[in-house]
């Protein structure tokens, strides 16, 4: 009890104890985050793809988009937006929204790919729109140029998405996603749809193979391996002036601090 | 005696005829300096800077200031064939094709961040100290001049090498310049050798950022080192230590040691930083072009609150005599950060102003001890802090999930309001401190012992502290309200009540325990 009490008096057991309790709340926040989220399943048809979709659609997707689509005071009309709009707000999690917020949110999706399928034959049915793509179709590998995406992508995507395709703010709490770790197929879609507060870039504007080009610079930035070190989220100076003054200056500053204590 | 002593002895003997050096060395190696490690804050200054010459001048063996149009032929393959200026593409093949080229390029743009933000925490110690009171005012201007210069020292360097997001800081700065009513589109034509971004000002950039403003540096940080050394370093107060003394050790061997080594920790930081944390990666920002913008640009910290200001403004504009005067950037790109540097540039003489006090000293302060002071210094700080939360507006939103107009609304209002309250608040803080100052000379330190008395009574035990931590805690003097140290005149007409009620508030003070406090008191309270 007595080295307790005396290291309780400790002065350096105050920084400690901050410390030690800033780790604990990260931790448990972090535990806290990663909890799995409760998942739901839905029940596949089985009558052709398009009636499917159909009965999925009633259910899931007409109390916001209307019994036919044809949207309502808070969703837009689905009447010609194509399959492609459908696989990338459904396949990336986007749709069904969870709640009413700004813009939809990428989250875990609620349909599989049968199901998802199902729903964009069936919204692709109802008028003709550009079609959902497959990564396998996408050779942009082969046929795309980085550095002329990487040009491309500067000009048409760097303002809102970031130079890294990191993401950045857009107004009133909206904003662009990262593009790390995307899906080509899912990058091409929303190119030629549009989603959210993103303009559409259609074939005209941006050829299909300027589309592959980008896609290509996109997966070369994402897998490019950090040059100068650690890569502080590839936010510009923002992280680097705050790591130059924590780590930097108080590093300095605690070897002034040794440095200037009475020998004992 | 050995015949390496008689050798050493014999060439010192010879240099000191010639020179006459023994002398002045015996003086100057003994003089002693005061320890503290806030004194050590203007090192870090100094050796970054030293840094700084040295990778700086690696750098220009392979840098070409040039924006001369080049296709990029180098190992980086996204960038491959590429149309860009000469200079992002000696940049690209300093990074990537020279070897160590990349790292001194990070150690220097490390060293410079850790640069200003050293000459930043620097001028906090002074200014809360007090150390720029008569008779070092001269050192404090050289000082706002050095911070100055070293943020356009630092914008222009990162500037040179014509990329992407440095290109749109260029771009900014040519906006504040045109933002200047009338002369500004002619100045802004005559820095760039006409319209943005021709082809002059890289090189015109260039040789400001490697001649002149070092140049510059190097005069002004030597005046201020040897107005240090010709004034003597202030202390701390302390028992023994009084105006016209120094206590500490003497620079040799003591300092020469330490600051010797404190170079070599500097030098450490910043490589250890240069090795394991990318900066400034201009390969993924591209080569610029008016015509492109990235998400997300933001200036280095040194010019981001200056950013967060230019974002806060409404849109405001006049139109007169054919003539606009875009108030959107007039005002916080040059009347603010005019206000504030020449605020601070003129400090001193205010503060001597208000309190009459035209002494010497070389006692500091402790911050508690001056509240106006350190009051003021605070609602500063907190002014810049939140302009530099909106620079960085954008990166907060996406990553804090808030809304970037939230964020300015915030900074709107709290520019105006937040300050005044860190103002009050710091100065409540202040007197507390005081009062928990006088409280422990008069009553004790608190041990956290409690005894039962005899009578059931329980008792905290207050051990008294010692005379040397008396002294510290008393030794200074409570300023006085006007007229009375200065004469009736001083307070006349509007300049002078002006003056006058400067003066009553600053002297709000917790009078320091004295002699008769501590009798009145008498022996044997608890």
């Amino acid at each position: 009890m007595q080295r307790i009490s005396s290291f309780r008096r400790h002065r350096i057991a105050g920084p400690i104890l901050v410390v030690a309790a800033l780790f604990t709340i990260a931790t448990a926040f972090g535990v806290a985050s990663a909890l799995p989220s409760a998942q739901m399943t839905v029940a596949s048809g089985t009558s052709t793809l398009v009636s499917q979709g159909k009965e999925i659609f009633l259910r899931g997707c007409s109390s916001c988009h209307g019994l036919h689509a044809e949207g309502g005071g808070i969703a837009p009309s689905l009447i010609g937006v194509g399959s492609a709009a459908v696989d990338f707000q459904v396949g990336t999690g986007r749709m069904p929204m969870a709640d009413m917020s700004q813009q939809a949110m990428q989250k875990k999706p609620l349909y599989n790919a049968q199901e998802t399928a199902a729903l964009a034959a069936y919204v692709a049915s109802l008028a003709p729109g550009p079609a959902a793509v497959t990564n396998e179709s996408l050779n942009y590998e082969r046929d795309g140029n980085a550095a002329q995406g990487g040009t491309l992508f500067r000009t048409n995507c760097a303002m809102c998405h970031n130079f890294a395709g990191q993401g950045g703010a857009l107004t009133n709490g909206k904003y662009a996603p990262s593009l790390m770790g995307v899906d080509p197929k899912y990058i091409y879609e929303a190119m030629v749809t549009g989603p959210q507060s993103m303009p559409k870039f259609t074939n005209a504007t941006i050829t299909p193979q300027e589309k592959l080009d980008i896609i290509k610079w996109i997966q070369s930035a994402d897998h490019e391996q950090n040059l100068g070190g650690a890569s502080l989220g590839r936010v510009g100076p923002v992280t680097e002036g705050l790591l130059g003054w924590v780590l930097g200056l108080g590093l300095l500053i605690g070897a002034a601090a040794w440095l200037a204590m009475k020998a004992k | 005696m050995k015949t390496s002593q008689k050798v050493a002895g014999a060439t010192a003997n010879y240099v000191d005829e010639r020179t006459g050096a023994a002398k002045w060395l015996k003086k100057n190696l003994t003089k002693v300096f005061p320890d503290h490690w806030s004194f050590m804050l203007g090192e870090i200054c100094l050796y970054s800077f030293i840094i700084l010459l040295l990778t700086g001048t690696f750098l220009t063996f392979w840098f070409d200031p040039s924006q001369r149009e080049v296709v990029y032929h180098g190992s980086y393959l996204p960038l491959s064939g590429i149309h860009m200026s000469a200079a992002y593409d000696s940049t690209l093949h300093l990074s990537f094709d020279v070897r160590g080229g990349l790292l001194m390029r990070q150690i220097h743009h490390w060293a410079a961040l850790i640069f200003m933000s050293a000459i930043v925490a620097h001028l906090f110690r002074v200014f809360f100290t007090g150390a720029y009171r008569k008779p070092r005012e001269f050192n404090w201007l050289i000082g706002v001049g050095l911070l100055t210069f070293g943020i356009v020292e630092g914008f222009l360097g990162y500037s040179l090498p014509d990329d992407l997001l440095s290109g749109t800081g260029i771009r900014i700065a040519e906006a504040i310049l045109q933002a200047i009513p009338v002369v500004g589109s002619y100045l802004a034509f005559f820095a760039f050798g006409g319209p943005f971004p021709g082809t002059a000002f890289i090189p015109r950039i260039f040789i400001v950022h490697v001649l002149l403003l070092p140049g510059l540096f190097l005069a002004l940080i030597t005046i201020h080192l040897m107005l240090v050394w010709y004034q003597k370093h202030t202390q701390y107060p302390g028992p023994g230590r009084t105006e016209k003394n120094v206590v500490g050790y003497p620079l040799m061997p003591v300092y020469m040691a330490k600051a010797g080594g404190f170079f070599f920790v500097v030098f450490g930081v910043t490589a250890f930083l240069g090795a394991v944390a990318s900066i400034n990666p201009i390969w993924l920002y591209g080569p610029y072009t008016p015509g492109q913008i990235s998400a997300g640009s933001q200036p280095d910290w040194y010019m981001g609150w200056l950013d967060g200001l230019v974002r806060a403004a409404p849109p405001l504009e006049t139109h007169a005599f054919g003539h606009t005067i875009s108030w959107n950037i007039l005002i916080p790109g040059l009347i603010i950060p005019g206000i504030l540097f020449t605020g601070m540039a003129l400090y001193p003489f205010i503060e001597s102003w208000i309190t009459g006090d035209k002494r010497e000293h070389h006692l500091l302060d402790r911050p508690r001890n001056a509240p106006n002071r350190t009051a003021l210094g605070v609602t500063a700080i907190t002014f810049i802090l939140i302009s530099l939360l909106n620079g960085g507006n954008d990166i907060i939103a996406t990553h804090f999930h808030l809304t970037i107009n939230g964020i300015m609304w915030f900074t709107r209002i709290g520019l105006f309001t937040i300050p005044p309250i860190a103002f009050v608040v710091t100065k409540r803080i202040c007197l507390s401190l005081q009062r928990a100052d006088r409280d422990l000379v008069l009553h004790g330190r608190e041990t956290g012992r409690l005894v039962m008395m005899p009578n059931g009574e329980m008792l905290e035990v207050h051990e008294p502290i010692s005379e040397a931590q008396k002294w510290t805690l008393t030794q200074h003097q409570t300023p006085e309200a006007l007229p009375a140290p200065l004469p009736a005149s001083a307070t006349v007409g509007l300049k002078g009540k002006i003056r006058a009620r400067l003066n009553r508030a600053n002297a709000v003070q917790i009078p320091a325990p004295t002699l008769t406090d501590l009798k009145e008191l008498g022996d044997g309270h608890h």
